[in-house]
């Protein structure tokens, strides 16, 4: 990488000031986060707190008013001519998991390296193969994004971000449109990720995975955030904030 | 039983002048779907612009032509461009120029639908690959659009391969005029043939049409 727009000493993705708004509505109202490279960092917060668009700015699918982000030390902005290179080092994961239904799973998945890294097709399929093979999925890899499990098609999609080799992974509740039983393989999955040292921002609704993954937790409330700890046990166990207290408590039974 | 006059068919080269005139009707039916089908996806992206004006002036053309009846624009391209810009369109081109017409309009109006119907976050997840808005749209939203749009379009297809009818009117010797043709040589012999030799126009469009909606299921098994 030759120029930077900004100097940073280790931080991956940094976010200063960032403000949000549609049609005259405040969505995020003044975000700070540094993201270390190798660092695990978990979004919770309640429905429509601004947390999947807050992972939609990081990649520059929407516009913001105000502050900035810088991943790998290059400005994100939607409209500037770089934007698909900034986006090439940003792996992206959808709930919906936006596998394109008309390739099969090993064309999505190599679709966007050849495409768009210019990268050797026997190359790209051989990777492709051994990360399949990783998530168990390398018999499927003529099957169509219609044939296969909602789990399946998450995992297919993982690899796909994957395979673009990005420096950080971004998460968008990728469990969230899952049957129960399909929910352990994904996230053992993203577990797998974590322990190999990725760079992951995951939004996520499964609490015992997020204590399991994070390095660090984010409480988003109102589109601010309203509560952040490195200390993730304790976090869960005896949150500081009453909003972050009354949020967790939503998620025990008695 | 009674005479249904099929017998004309059999005599000299009847059936095959039909068939010939049958396939005056494919030929300008097929030109002119391929043109509109190729000018039609322009006009479906154009219609899901940003720009209002481009979008309203399309959406009157498209009015315009929904409005006409065909039979009206072929007398206005064939008889009326003579006389007024001197031009001497033959009569075929004429057809086709009017069904390229109609047929982007109504074609252009199917893929502005069809784009519309894929999920604007299919958008976002080729995007967030990298990809730029051309690589977007011709790997990812062109070929879920046209896979979308084979089953709404063979309906046009196929009414455009029927009002190819209206072309005799403009004295194009097409399969009706060939049946009509064939009728008035033999009213003398066999005066029941009216019936025979229509039923077997009848016939052929319907083999003609039943053949392209046949190969439209089957894409479109092999592609959903």
């Amino acid at each position: 990488m030759s120029e930077k727009d900004i100097e940073q000493a280790e931080m991956l993705v940094e976010v200063k000031n960032l403000h949000k708004e549609f049609n005259g509505n405040v969505i995020l109202g003044d975000i700070n986060l540094s993201v270390k490279k190798g660092e695990v960092v978990v979004v919770i917060g309640p429905s429509g707190c601004g947390k999947s668009t807050f992972l939609r700015c990081l990649n520059g699918l929407e516009k913001i008013q105000g502050g900035t982000i810088a991943v790998d030390g290059l400005y994100v902005e939607p409209d500037k001519k770089d934007i698909t290179k900034i986006r090439q080092k940003i792996g992206m994961v959808f709930q919906s998991y936006e596998l394109f239904p008309h390739k099969t799973v090993l064309d999505n998945v190599i679709l966007a390296p050849v495409m768009v890294q210019k990268r050797d097709k026997k190359d790209a399929t051989k990777e492709a193969l051994e990360l399949l093979e990783k998530v168990g999925l390398a018999d499927k890899k003529d099957y169509y994004p219609r044939q296969l499990s909602g789990g399946q098609k998450q995992r297919v999609a993982i690899v796909r971000a994957l395979l673009m080799h990005p420096e950080v992974l971004l998460f968008d509740e990728v469990t969230a449109a899952l049957d129960p039983e399909m929910v352990h393989e994904v996230l053992q999955t993203m577990l797998e990720l974590a322990k190999s040292g990725s760079t992951m921002i995951i939004v996520t609704h499964e609490m015992a995975f997020a204590k399991a993954v994070a390095d660090r937790v984010v409480f988003f409330d109102g589109g601010e955030i309203v509560e952040e700890s490195s200390d993730v046990k304790n976090f869960f166990e005896n949150p500081s904030t009453e909003r972050a207290k009354r949020f967790l408590k939503t998620f025990a039974y008695e | 039983m009674h005479n249904l006059g099929i017998d004309v068919l059999f005599k000299g080269t009847n059936m095959i002048r039909l068939l010939k005139g049958l396939w005056v009707s494919v030929e300008i039916s097929l030109i002119a779907v391929l043109i509109s089908i190729v000018l039609g996806l322009v006009m479906g992206i154009l219609m899901t612009s940003k720009s209002k004006v481009i979008r309203f002036i399309l959406r009157v053309y498209l009015e315009v032509v929904r409005i006409m009846p065909q039979m009206v624009l072929l007398f206005i391209v064939y008889f009326g461009t003579t006389r007024v810009f001197g031009l001497n369109i033959s009569a075929e081109a004429s057809a086709i120029i009017v069904f390229v017409f109609w047929g982007t309009a109504e074609m252009g109006d199917l893929v502005r639908g069809s784009i519309k119907s894929i999920p604007k976050i299919q958008y976002d997840s080729a995007y967030a690959l990298g990809m730029d808005k051309i690589q977007v749209y011709t790997a990812i939203i062109l070929p879920q659009t046209i896979r979308r749009l084979i089953p709404l379009s063979i309906n046009l297809v196929t009414r455009m391969i029927k009002t190819t009818s209206l072309v005799m009117m403009i004295g194009i010797v097409e399969v009706l005029k060939v049946a009509q043709q064939i009728i008035e040589a033999n009213r003398k012999a066999s005066p029941n043939a009216a019936f025979g030799v229509f039923a077997v126009v009848f016939l052929l469009y319907f083999v003609v049409c039943r053949t392209i909606s046949g190969f439209a299921v089957k894409l479109e098994k092999r592609w959903t």
